[in-house]
């Protein structure tokens, strides 16, 4: 308007056109808890990944003389019933639980919202889908997981690998067994938005219906999708913990925070804190996790976004 | 009216119904419908401004967007600009869109929250204009100025502005492809008053500026004497009465008609306690079961016989005049003969 005659002016007010990551960024680092549960994920991710490689001690090495011992200095954490030291366990076995439990969320994830999406958008698949999903959620999932485990363990191993295998195996039926919730509350909010009109708006544009999808509805169950996310991280790792109790997760000598647990529970008596490491792991990154999830949903909408 | 000799119109509907069925019972088979739209026909030109009224529920929203098929419609024609749009596919109703765009009534609503103004005023130009990001901000920008919202504002969201802000939002997004053919459905309803004015002079100055042709939808009586060239009111899904502005309001000839404008207020005191209001009474029957013979038979204060049984054709009985009743059938009827064999056919 009033720049109109300023060529100069014009030109610059295009500049600032500062991109809305930089947005998001700022909320979120705003929010006290994200910021913290983000610095002490990376932090637990670091000490996974590196840890292994930087701990003098490796996490199978049997010591038989110095078993069952408390917290030292040359075992912070103490030893386990062979010996083993415990800190390089946690630090192995998070690396395999943190994968397992992040690849697992990712599947059910896409899985959950895909066929959320799909039920709540396209009437038409709305009664096949949900009545799938309600199938999934009456299953005993305990049993199916066993004999889904029970089918392709050998199979999968012999393809890649007895980890590799198992690796694969655990996240697909993680996956595949804990999508349902998320597909519910997604199709519910897909539904709601579904009538709004800003929706009405974009078709009488002419908008197709796959960029209406990743446009509009999408973006607007962002919520819905990120408290499942944090949440379903949660259930993974347990779900792996309970697995790997049943003995049909990895192998005994692989450690896992479930696998160390579970071990652990035979020794409350005698050594209670080493039911505490793998506990308060556990614990603290779904703490984590779900402070990073509630950061980046504020950080995530605009209408919370600067305030 | 000498403009319908002239020119095709831009917009004809012919006999436009939207039914919407009602499941019911133990295997949920349809039941019934709702006629929200009932065979209704009208023709809007170039350049004009119909608007449409008629109280809440009586169909006003659900024609507007069956129009644009925002609906997939029951039966009827739609021609815009001599294309049929009632039974265009997908792909040729998708390069259709450009010339028509709506105005919806809930700014707030119409706007996706998670999406910038620059955003929003560019999705049809992504969906339907080849053009290079600088071109494209350069448009929207020109939008934004033409519509009266600061230029500085286009990298903010929706909930940072208020009531009358977002609807020119929406105005611009609605002119971002130069369409001929604008629905406003209730766009001023959900406004306050001052902005109310402000925004139906934006939409007068743009329909000057560009030849915009507007279907109005309101049901703010005044606000459409304002701005609308012919106005259409609409009974329980069917117009009773279409007539030029002046001739509407001087001397509305259905009854519904007569009791909706003796209905608005008058601003002067002293004449408003000589005005005679016309009160219906009754509630307005179920568009799912409507009455047999004339909808408004229920309620109207000029009831006889005739409208009971027999549906009152939707007629030109003044030059550009059309009303659908009885009353004015049947003095039609005498200087017509053909439409007195018919007439006398139905009352025997």
């Amino acid at each position: 308007m009033t720049d109109a005659a300023n060529p100069i002016a014009e030109i610059e007010k295009r500049k600032p056109a500062r991109s809305q990551w930089w947005d998001v960024w700022d909320q979120f680092r705003s929010h006290k808890g994200a910021l913290l549960g983000s610095i002490f994920f990376v932090i637990i991710l670091l000490a996974v990944i590196f840890g292994p490689m930087l701990w003098h001690l490796d996490a199978t090495t049997i010591d038989i003389r110095s078993r069952n011992q408390g917290p030292s200095l040359a075992h912070p954490f103490g030893t386990d019933q062979l010996g083993r030291d415990t800190f390089a366990r946690m630090l192995a076995g998070g690396r395999v639980s943190l994968a397992v439990g992040m690849t697992a969320m990712i599947l059910a994830l896409f899985l959950g919202t895909l066929i959320g999406v799909l039920a709540g958008y396209f009437k038409r698949l709305d009664g096949l889908l949900m009545r799938a999903t309600d199938l999934f959620l009456a299953l005993p999932l305990l049993p199916l997981l066993l004999v889904i485990i029970m089918l392709f363990r050998d199979r999968l191993s012999a393809q890649f690998g007895p980890e590799g295998g198992i690796f694969i195996l655990m996240v697909s039926a993680i996956g595949i067994t804990s999508w349902m919730q998320t597909a519910r509350i997604v199709r519910g909010d897909v539904l709601a938005l579904k009538e709004r009109e800003f929706v009405l708006a974009a078709r009488s544009i002419g908008t197709p219906n796959r960029r209406m999808i990743t446009r509009h509805i999408l973006p607007n169950v962002l919520s819905p999708i990120m408290v499942s996310a944090t949440l379903g991280i949660a259930t993974a790792i347990i779900t792996e913990s309970a697995l790997s109790f049943l003995g049909l997760g990895f192998p005994p000598d692989f450690p896992t925070w479930g696998r160390l647990l579970f071990d652990s529970i035979d020794y409350l008596q005698q050594s209670p804190e080493r039911v505490m490491w793998p506990g308060l792991a556990i614990s603290l990154t779904v703490l984590s996790v779900n402070y990073i999830g509630d950061g980046l949903r504020d950080a995530l909408d605009p209408r919370i976004r600067g305030r | 009216m000498a403009l319908d000799m002239k020119t095709e119109p831009l917009v004809r509907v012919q006999n436009l119904k939207m039914h919407f069925p009602i499941y019911g019972g133990l295997l949920q088979r349809k039941v019934g419908d709702v006629k929200a739209v009932d065979g209704i026909s009208f023709d809007i030109y170039e350049g004009e401004t119909l608007g449409l009224v008629g109280e809440s529920g009586c169909g006003k929203s659900t024609v507007g967007r069956a129009v644009l098929r925002l609906y997939d419609i029951t039966d009827g024609a739609i021609r815009i600009d001599g294309d049929d749009i009632a039974t265009a596919d997908a792909g040729k109703l998708r390069s259709m869109r450009p010339l028509m765009q709506m105005i919806f009534q809930d700014p707030q609503a119409s706007l996706n929250p998670r999406m910038t103004v620059a955003d929003i005023i560019a999705e049809p130009l992504r969906e339907h204009v080849k053009m290079s990001k600088i071109e494209r901000e350069d448009r929207v920008l020109e939008l934004m100025d033409q519509v009266g919202l600061n230029k500085e504002f286009a990298n903010r969201y929706p909930h940072e502005f208020s009531g009358g802000q977002r609807q020119r939002i929406g105005i611009a997004r609605a002119l971002a492809l130069n369409p001929k053919f604008i629905v406003c459905d209730e766009p001023i309803a959900a406004l306050d008053v001052s902005i109310q004015a402000q925004v139906v002079n934006l939409l007068e100055e743009l329909q000057d500026r560009l030849g915009l042709t507007y279907l109005f939808i309101s049901h703010d009586l005044s606000m459409v004497r304002h701005i609308a060239d012919r106005v259409a009111v609409m009974y329980l899904g069917q117009i009773a009465e279409l007539a030029p502005r002046a001739e509407l309001y001087e001397a509305p000839l259905h009854p519904y008609t007569q009791a909706l404008l003796s209905a608005v207020p008058e601003p002067d005191p002293n004449i408003e306690e000589q005005v005679e209001r016309i009160i219906l009474t009754g509630d307005v029957p179920s568009p799912s079961n409507p009455p047999q013979g004339c909808n408004f038979c229920t309620r109207c204060p000029q009831v006889m016989e005739i409208c009971k049984t027999v549906e009152p054709q939707f007629q030109e009985v003044q030059p550009g005049r059309f009303v659908a009743c009885h009353l004015h059938q049947i003095a039609e009827n005498a200087a017509s003969e053909a439409h007195k064999s018919i007439q006398q056919g139905e009352i025997t």
